[in-house]
């Protein structure tokens, strides 16, 4: 019951928060990759940065145990291959699959189409999966499955070169959204 | 929010420094609650097994990636579908509040034009696969997985925006 609530609330504060930002608008999600409307690196490495630096510090505090937080296995060839399959889709399609469940919300019936396409391409890959299984741990890294353990540095530094570059890459998106015609509005 | 003689004007996007924030508010409020991040094709997986358990049982039961999900019968009952219905739920009751619900097909400015339908299929099915691939989307995997400094996070987040930056070059902006 209370995972049933958990996943209610959390979910709708994380769907609130994208539409908030415009996440469920095609045009500003992929004016991230025309370079016109920088919002999506924005909002991600900011969130991101905060996350991080908040696990930091309540694990220091102990009040989170980091050994039970999920941690994506370091198949990092599998990985790469579903970012650049899930970025061209992105790209082509206008929305991620979150995203695309937002723009669903707002009335877009593109955003319908591509979470059908969603589904289908699940379909695609499970009718194929006994031949291409090997993909999905393709490229492990034995060393270890986080960027601390890979680089044997602390987390902190990571965390503070994570601030470092999500600050200039505030200021270079906000440069080029001057130069470009600016972030896209929700008032047309 | 502005005067309301301006009739069914939307408001304006969140600043994206704000949004950011929030959003690594709830993402940090999803660690401490459940030990694992946001998602969303988790639960598009999840549904695939369940829509396929009604129309073919048999190849479904016998599929080596959904079976096991089919199981025990109910491949929906897991917190991911709860927080996909929540996000659904709560990007319905932000876009109402801020007066930004509208039908319509979007995107067919910069995606395609009247080929709109079109790209956004074959842009949804590229996502679905590639998703399954990487055991992840830009939620569960590039978000969450980059909170928790994961590698698979990085890479993910790395060949995702490449490649979308390559692959938009093709699209001519219209009218």
């Amino acid at each position: 019951m209370s995972e049933i609530i958990s996943g209610l609330i959390l979910g709708a504060a994380f769907g609130f928060v994208l539409e908030r930002a415009g996440f469920g608008n095609p045009n500003k999600l992929t004016g991230q990759f025309r370079l016109t409307d920088w919002s999506v690196f924005k909002v991600m490495f900011t969130a991101i940065v905060f996350a991080a630096v908040g696990l930091l510090i309540l694990e220091k505090l102990g009040l989170v145990d980091a050994g039970s937080l999920f941690v994506p296995p370091a198949f990092l060839g599998a990985a790469a291959l579903g970012g650049a399959l899930v970025g061209a889709g992105f790209a082509i399609g206008g929305y991620c699959p979150g995203t695309s469940v937002v723009g669903l919300m707002s009335g877009r019936i593109d955003a319908a189409i591509f979470l059908i396409g969603l589904l289908l391409g699940t379909v695609l890959f499970a009718g194929i999966y006994p031949s291409i299984g090997l993909l999905t741990t393709l490229g492990e890294f034995a060393q270890g499955d986080s960027l601390p353990e890979a680089l044997n540095i602390s987390a902190l530094s990571v965390d503070v070169g994570m601030v470092i570059a999500a600050i200039g890459l505030f200021m270079l998106g906000s440069w080029m959204e001057k130069k470009s015609k600016g972030p896209v509005s929700s008032q047309v | 929010m502005v005067k309301n003689a301006k009739l069914e004007q939307p408001a304006p996007y969140m600043n994206p420094l704000l949004a950011g924030i929030l959003l690594g508010m709830v993402l940090l409020a999803t660690f401490i609650v459940t030990g694992h991040g946001l998602g969303a094709t988790g639960f598009t997986t999840r549904f695939t097994a369940w829509v396929g358990m009604y129309i073919a049982p048999v190849a479904t039961n016998a599929n080596d990636y959904l079976g096991g999900m089919v199981e025990e019968g109910k491949p929906l009952n897991a917190w991911i579908t709860w927080q996909v219905i929540g996000v659904a739920l709560g990007a319905l009751l932000s876009a109402f509040l801020a007066k930004r619900i509208h039908i319509q097909l979007d995107g067919k400015k910069f995606l395609g034009g009247a080929k709109r339908p079109i790209t956004a299929l074959s842009g949804g099915m590229l996502a679905g696969f590639g998703a399954r691939v990487a055991a992840g989307c830009t939620s569960g995997l590039g978000l969450s997985g980059a909170a928790v400094l994961s590698l698979a996070g990085f890479a993910f987040l790395a060949t995702f925006f490449a490649t979308g930056l390559v692959v938009s070059r093709f699209f001519k902006e219209g009218k």
